[in-house]
């Protein structure tokens, strides 16, 4: 296999998956990395979901653009990908962008210079975000892969979405474990929210109803030094 | 420091109003003499702390100032302003409020007192708490939630301007929590409100009464005290252990084995009270009688998860003697009046002296009669604590928990509730606040701080000063934002979290809870039982035996499943780690030999065993044994501190054995010891002191190990979420809409860790770790422990497994090993999945 990644060791750290025939690593931090495209897709930052608490009184740490944008710089700095697609709600509310601190949206700009960046519109976020670079697109096709916020309800093959934040849920001895997972099914692939607030919901909710192909789903959940890949018959609802 | 009775006849006349004369007189009673004492007191303008045991008349006590003073008082002309609150009754139970309503309505009525008594609680209507705002009533009989309620109205100060009584029930249990901290916030305003308002505490005994006689007065000079009235005595209750003639079991909890001789105590008596300390007991031990109640006596069951109807049913029914025996949990510990209980059975170890003793008051509610109780041990360790607690009981010992410094998560709560009632300047509210026993040593900067943390959460990066709940104006007072802010204050107000838990309802068999919604509420189980459990699981709850059919929003669907075995054991509830005193009184004991004589036979015998295989711990010494077992090393170790302790040390120790080389698998910690396995032979490590046990239990694991252990602890996490939650960082409730405990255990996770990495300092962060190292992690008693025993330590290498250590092996694989481990069961589950599908979907 000749995949033109930066860093051996990542494969290491990471699951490769196919999704429609397409290559893509499913990184235990929350990212997919497309090797032949160089192409990054993160799901539902949610920046400035902090300061939209604030206004409604909610006085939450002001630090949660700032760690997400971290992770989001380390996750950029090693796969130096020259696309990079955020899937939707990367804002919490419309004004989300216009409240950012100063220091966050240098980070932000830095970040995106010199390579292709598309804000996919989500439903927290339909406008373009203000006064930031990049194309804001309702959805994108590249090659035999769709990106989009939303999953459609009709099976698209090759589908990459986000929005519904999902999680994933195994009992083993007595106990129970709860992750944040990407949700695949080899046709289409449902992202994890990357943002630090994101909260999270399970694959087996009926927000999910008709989503995917049972026999085959699989859950990636993301653990602290890996991916773990659990069968959807292992799956506990709740 | 009580008078003699002829005195107090003689005090009586002059100081009871003529009518209190006669109604005692046509009651063929005499004012007892701590409850004229109290009154003589508190007519000279004292506070007073009265402890006394139950059934000693403290209610009337507490109570004679307010109805002497009110019978004294003119008559309102017509036209004359109506007069405000007389006297504030507060009460840890909101059932408590009502009870006293109607005892204390009897005698008022037959004295014929022109005083209106009313309740107001969470479950009064909002029409009547209006009225109440209007017409206020002479005394208010209410909840400490309610109070901070009321502090938070614009109209607080004049609605308390003519209060003269705070009386305060149950002193003992409200003080030892954050409500108590919620509630003496709520007094200092008062006071402030009212400069000579006068407070009466009613208590059980406690071991230092000082600390709440400094807690019912303002601490403006710091020690200034109440007075104090002690009332001893009462009959010695009649104790004993269950000298069972069947085997006593090595370890669990059940006590399954003494259930026909407890059947024929129940047979013998009247009323029996069964107390046990956590749910799942009560849970089983009401099926174990049920199973041999051949009679089928009338057996009932009570504990707080249970529906509320479901309980008020049970209750009456116990005011009326229809009721045999009653399987309760703590639900039941503070003072209400109960039909004529002739038995208290105390099944499971009592865990502190003081916890019995006011159990054990339960029975024969009646001062001068003696109260007669049982001890049930479940296991050997418990047969021992229970001899431990009933040789303090005789000698009166008292082993309450001392009391913290009030939580600045409660403070900011308080900060803000007083912004709701009227614009404050912070140096009066600083002095106020530390007018109050529990901030009285409170420091201006960390006042200052929790000012900013309620203006604008009180972050370095200083981003939201235009969403600030409270500011400042001009003149320097601070003021809410906007009305809204109180709206909100006023839907999340109090300190207490519930654990987030789903509603339990009955539906068909096999249903899925899909067709029918219809079946019965049965009580409340907390999620993170829920969670463990698949469809067509049995477990006990409700006295019944249930299969899980499934969850469907926030209720779980169960259905009927007599006669199978309930497969799932474990059901969460309150549990106690073992008081500092009886863990004293147990290592004396074993240090004892001649003690043993009042033991059972068989576990004489076993403590026997255990000085001639291996040692038996000196009383002052730690004694540590290792042994190898299957493919394993063991390091037992037996400190006595309580299960919260030794799970710390657990923690703690496992990190350095890690670092050490041990390579430790796992620990399990009970009230009793401690035992951790590893795949490196410990015993040869300790004898050739790679490292020696002296270094490995060094004071300095407080240190570094701690922090480090600290950050990333789950048990943080969730002190860190009731922390937010009480300090109003995130909303119990939002007007228009009510949060899931789901939503908020994640968000609260997540801002934990967000927070922690970027503002390590914060405010919120330090509340959390001052809890956490009182609370889930008991370090305190830790610190005092490892202390101790510097120098002390024997250790033991043996061949193979010791009497002493049987018990606590059982436990291991019964436990989980909470929280730290999630990773390996992934792995698990994830080579499962590889195992059965091959290397699937991997390129």
């Amino acid at each position: 296999m000749n995949f033109s990644l930066p860093r051996a060791t990542l494969i290491a750290e990471a699951d490769l998956v196919g999704i429609a025939g397409e290559r893509a690593v499913c990184d235990r931090r929350g990212v997919l990395y497309f090797p032949d495209l160089r192409l990054l897709a993160v799901s539902d930052l949610h920046l400035e979901k902090g300061s939209s608490f604030a206004r409604r009184g909610a006085l939450i740490p002001p630090y949660d653009t700032g760690a997400t944008l971290l992770r989001l710089q380390a996750v950029i700095a090693d796969y130096q990908p020259r696309i990079v697609v955020s899937l939707g709600d990367s804002f919490h509310d419309g004004g989300g962008a216009e409240r950012m601190h100063q220091s966050f949206r240098e980070q932000l700009e830095a970040m995106m210079a010199g390579r292709d960046w598309f804000w996919v519109a989500g439903n927290h976020d339909p406008e373009a975000p203000a006064d930031l670079p990049g194309e804001t697109v309702r959805e994108l096709a590249i090659g035999s892969l769709l990106f989009r916020h939303e999953p459609s309800k009709q099976r698209v093959e090759g589908e990459i979405s986000g929005h519904l934040h999902p999680c994933a849920r195994i009992v083993q001895r007595g106990r129970s474990v709860r992750r944040r997972c990407f949700a695949g099914d080899g046709g289409r692939m449902i992202m994890p929210a990357f943002g630090a607030y994101t909260g999270s919901l399970n694959v087996l909710d009926r927000a999910y109803a008709g989503l995917f192909q049972l026999e085959t789903l699989v859950a990636y959940m993301l653990g602290a030094e890996r991916i773990f890949a659990i069968s959807g018959s292992m799956l506990r609802p709740g | 420091m009580t008078e003699q009775p002829r005195l107090a006849e003689q005090n009586a006349a002059v100081l009871l109003p003529e009518p209190f004369v006669k109604w005692f007189g046509e009651k063929g009673w005499a004012p007892r003499a701590h409850q004229l004492e109290l009154l003589a007191k508190a007519q000279s303008g004292q506070s007073v702390l009265l402890i006394a045991p139950t059934g000693a008349g403290k209610t009337l006590a507490g109570f004679l100032p307010s109805l002497t003073e009110l019978a004294n008082r003119p008559r309102r002309k017509p036209g004359q302003a109506r007069r405000g609150i007389h006297t504030l009754y507060i009460s840890p139970l909101k059932a408590l409020a009502v009870d006293i309503e109607r005892n204390l309505g009897k005698p008022v009525e037959e004295i014929g007192l022109p005083v209106t008594i009313e309740t107001r609680t969470g479950d009064t209507p909002s029409h009547k708490r209006q009225r109440q705002k209007l017409a206020p009533p002479d005394i208010l009989l209410t909840t400490p939630e309610q109070l901070a309620l009321l502090i938070a109205s614009n109209d607080a100060r004049r609605f308390f301007e003519d209060l003269r009584y705070v009386v305060l029930d149950e002193l003992h249990s409200l003080v030892t929590s954050k409500r108590g901290h919620l509630l003496a916030l709520g007094l200092a305003r008062l006071r402030a409100f009212v400069p000579d308002l006068q407070t009466i505490g009613l208590s059980a005994t406690v071991a230092e009464p000082d600390e709440l006689r400094r807690w019912l007065v303002s601490q403006a000079s710091p020690g200034d005290m109440s007075e104090l009235i002690v009332v001893t005595g009462g009959a010695k209750p009649e104790i004993s252990i269950l000298d069972s003639e069947e085997r006593v079991p090595w370890a669990g909890h059940s006590a399954r084995y003494a259930t026909p001789e407890i059947y024929r105590e129940i047979k013998r008596h009247k009323t029996t009270l069964l107390f046990v300390n956590t749910r799942s007991q009560a849970e089983l031990l009401f099926q174990e009688l049920w199973r041999v109640n051949e009679d089928t006596l009338p057996i009932a069951l009570h504990h707080g998860s249970l529906d509320v109807a479901q309980r008020r049913r049970v209750e009456k029914a116990m005011g009326e003697n229809a009721l045999r025996a009653i399987v309760a949990t703590s639900t039941l510990d503070l003072g209400i009046d109960w039909g004529d209980v002739d038995l208290v059975v105390h099944v499971g170890a009592p865990k502190g002296a003081s916890r019995l003793a006011q159990r054990i008051g339960r029975a024969n509610h009646r001062m001068d009669e003696p109260s007669k109780a049982i001890l049930i041990p479940a296991n050997r360790f418990e047969v021992l604590e229970c001899r431990a607690a009933l040789d303090a009981n005789y000698l009166g010992a008292q082993d309450t928990p001392p009391l913290v410094n009030g939580g600045l998560d409660v403070l900011a709560q308080h900060v803000l509730g007083c912004a709701c009632g009227a614009p404050f300047h912070p140096d009066a509210l600083f002095d106020e606040v530390r007018t109050a026993a529990p901030y009285a040593s409170l420091d201006r900067p960390t006042f200052d701080r929790v000012i900013d943390f309620v203006a604008t959460g009180g972050y370095a990066l200083r981003n939201y000063e235009r969403y600030a709940r409270i500011r400042q104006t001009k003149e320097g007072l601070w003021r809410i934002s906007n009305p809204a802010v109180a709206q909100q204050y006023r839907l999340n107000v109090g300190t207490i979290i519930e654990v987030p838990a789903l509603n339990v309802r009955y539906v068909q068999a096999g249903s899925r809870g899909a067709a029918s919604r219809g079946g019965r509420v049965l009580g409340k189980i907390e999620e993170a039982f829920l969670e463990t459990l698949t469809h067509g699981d049995t477990f006990m709850f409700a006295g019944k035996i249930l299969r899980f059919e499934g969850i469907r929003e926030n209720e779980c669907f169960v259905s009927n499943a007599p006669g199978s075995d309930a497969k799932v054991p474990y059901y969460g509830g309150g549990k106690f780690p073992l008081s500092t005193y009886l863990a004293e009184q147990v290592r004396a004991m074993l240090d004892d030999p001649r003690r043993w004589k009042k033991l059972p036979e068989q576990v004489a015998d076993w403590l026997r065993f255990q000085a001639d295989k291996s040692i038996l711990p000196k009383r002052d010494d730690l004694l540590i044994e290792t042994f190898p077992r299957g493919n394993r090393y063991y390091m037992v170790a037996y400190p006595f501190e309580g299960r919260l302790a030794h799970q710390t040390l657990g923690m703690l120790l496992t990190r350095r054995l890690d670092r050490a080389g041990a390579k430790p698998v796992g620990f399990v910690a009970t009230d009793y010891a401690l035992a951790i396995w590893s795949l490196a032979d410990m015993g040869w490590m300790f004898k050739n002191r790679k490292p020696s046990l002296a270094t490995l239990f060094d004071q300095d694991m407080l240190g570094d190990d701690l922090e480090a252990w600290f950050a990333d602890s789950w048990l943080l996490k969730r002190t860190f979420r009731n922390c937010a939650l009480i300090s109003g960082l995130i909303e119990k409730r939002h007007p228009g809409k009510e949060k899931s405990g789901r939503q908020v255990t994640v968000s609260t996770d997540l801002i934990y860790d967000v927070l922690r990495s970027h503002e390590p300092d914060h405010i919120l962060l330090q509340a959390t770790r001052t809890d956490a190292a009182t609370g889930l992690l008991d370090v305190g008693r830790l610190a005092e422990m490892l202390s101790r025993i510097r120098g002390r330590i024997m250790h033991k290498n043996l061949e193979q497994i010791s009497p002493l250590a049987v018990p606590i092996m059982l436990e291991i694989g019964k436990m989980p090993v909470n929280g730290e481990a999630d990773e390996t069961l992934l792995m698990d589950a994830a080579t499962l999945v590889e195992e059965a599908m091959g290397p699937e979907m991997t390129d």
